[in-house]
């Protein structure tokens, strides 16, 4: 019976010390509670949760804090959209905002074979320490060096890297903005989601630089500037840009552009990530190659 | 209390920083050593959690010990207890620095809950017992093994910095590589073992 005795006793022993932790616990939740305005973890709840950081603040708990005091929009999550704003909005009793879906694009169409290299790049598989290395491995100062430090950022595992360039997956982006700022040479840009095209270069270099180290490189010869109906690309600093609240999408600049680098949103997305193609043949690639090298 | 006995505690922390650390030659505490470890910052944020927490349930296990445990014979019960009074204590100190220290708070707050379960403060608190410590040596005991704990941590962590940017053959990525070099650090760890003191 000594056994059963034993056992009755450390039984009740701990049935005493657990209750009286559990009570002095709940006694000093009571006596400790911190009181939290209700609609943080309302706000908290309905925010998408991936603690991007496209806000501008440290997490989706940060931000629905700074909504509750004011701080920020209700409409400040880049990711949520309209369903979230409008949500939040509810919680916090405003009107709610529109919000426009961005998507992260890559200015950047030089592609492994387009492109030339200064140098055999082996160091750290990273961006930033490759541009630490005169620049990186390109000789275009403004071009993609496709190590992958926006792949490394993305909290939506949204970019990869093909063919030694970075290339944004549109339906997983979700427009945080972290890779733009996480670029060293900063050539990834938010543009509408909806924005049908864009210009994939960034060189900044007179159109004969351009051209002596890439064949798809802006050259800026105008031809889109001057056939655009809406007056909506301009080119300045020797390369292309769109403005897109004037953009028609009607698609001239796309069949203009002699170094086809105007991107038009329908040949992406029939092939998904990557912006090789079967249409992507700028008129000085292999057959032209071929000549010069005999 | 006289000078044998300061020196003793000291030597007792020395030892409990360097040649019994804690992660290197104990191997206590490995789950936040990998989980933990992959910014300096983060790392520190967690050495000084768990040296917060280990330290008060050093005292306040070994209290429960010797007070409540002896007297009613139960002492075969100690870890099962041990576990209660952590986890108890670990919830009490949140809600504590939640009320008045937010600051503290917001520092070691997400570590805090990861604590409770560590296998390490369950550790100090069973070792402070079997040898027999008393109540001031505990407390001393405790405080440098999460000493030892946090420099552990830390100094893996600037070592997975390195591997970041390292670059290891595909299998070795990730944790593998981590922990070939969390077992280099041990080694070099093991030369603090000749210290006898």
């Amino acid at each position: 019976m000594d056994a059963v005795k034993n056992i009755l006793f450390a039984l009740m022993w701990f049935a005493i010390l657990g209750g009286v932790l559990g009570a002095a616990l709940a006694f000093a939740a009571k006596l400790f509670a911190v009181k939290v305005d209700e609609r943080i973890p309302k706000i908290q709840e309905k925010l998408p949760g991936a603690n991007c950081g496209g806000c501008g603040y440290a997490g989706c708990a940060a931000l629905a804090e700074a909504i509750v005091k004011g701080e920020a929009k209700p409409s400040a999550c880049v990711v949520g959209g309209d369903a979230v704003a409008a949500e939040v909005a509810a919680i916090m009793g405003v009107a709610a905002e529109k919000t426009k879906r961005m998507r992260a694009q890559v200015m950047c169409s030089g592609t492994a074979e387009y492109a030339k290299k200064k140098y055999v790049y082996e160091g750290a598989p990273d961006c930033i320490a490759a541009t630490k290395l005169g620049g990186g491995d390109k000789l275009c100062p403004n071009g993609c060096i496709g190590l992958g430090t926006c792949v490394s950022v993305c909290t939506f595992n949204a970019i990869k890297i093909e063919n030694g360039i970075a290339a944004v997956d549109y339906e997983k982006c979700q427009g945080c903005g972290k890779c733009t700022e996480a670029c060293p040479k900063h050539i990834i840009k938010l543009i509408p989601y909806d924005a049908a095209h864009w210009v994939g270069c960034m060189s900044v270099d007179k159109g004969a630089i351009t051209r002596s180290y890439c064949e798809v490189g802006c050259i800026s010869c105008r031809l889109c500037e001057k056939n655009c109906p809406s007056g909506a690309i301009t080119v300045n600093d020797f390369v292309a840009s769109i403005d897109y609240d004037k953009c028609t999408q009607c698609g001239i600049c796309v069949e203009k552009c002699p170094r086809k680098i105007i991107w038009s949103d329908k040949a992406q997305k029939k092939i998904g990530v990557t912006i090789d193609n079967e249409d992507f043949d700028p008129p000085r690639s292999k057959s032209n190659k071929s000549e010069r090298s005999n | 209390m006289n000078t044998e006995y300061l020196i003793n505690i000291l030597l007792l922390m020395l030892s409990a920083v360097l040649v019994e650390n804690y992660i290197f030659v104990q191997f206590l505490g490995i789950c936040p050593f990998l989980g933990v470890s992959e910014k300096p910052d983060t790392a520190l944020g967690m050495g000084f959690a768990v040296i917060f927490v280990m330290t008060l349930s050093s005292a306040a296990t070994w209290l429960i010990y010797y007070f409540i445990l002896v007297p009613f014979g139960l002492e075969y019960l100690e870890t099962i207890a041990f576990i209660l009074i952590i986890a108890a204590l670990v919830q009490f100190i949140e809600m504590f620095l939640r009320k008045f220290v937010p600051a503290l708070y917001g520092a070691l707050g997400i570590y805090l809950p990861l604590i409770t379960t560590n296998c390490a403060v369950l550790g100090a608190a069973l070792i402070n017992i079997q040898e027999g410590y008393d109540f001031l040596e505990s407390l001393a005991y405790g405080f440098s093994s999460a000493v030892g704990f946090t420099l552990a941590i830390v100094i893996f962590a600037g070592v997975r910095v390195r591997i970041s940017f390292a670059d290891p053959p595909k299998v070795f990525r990730g944790i593998p590589i981590a922990m070939i070099a969390a077992g280099l650090i041990a080694m070099a760890f093991s030369g603090f073992s000749g210290m006898s003191f």
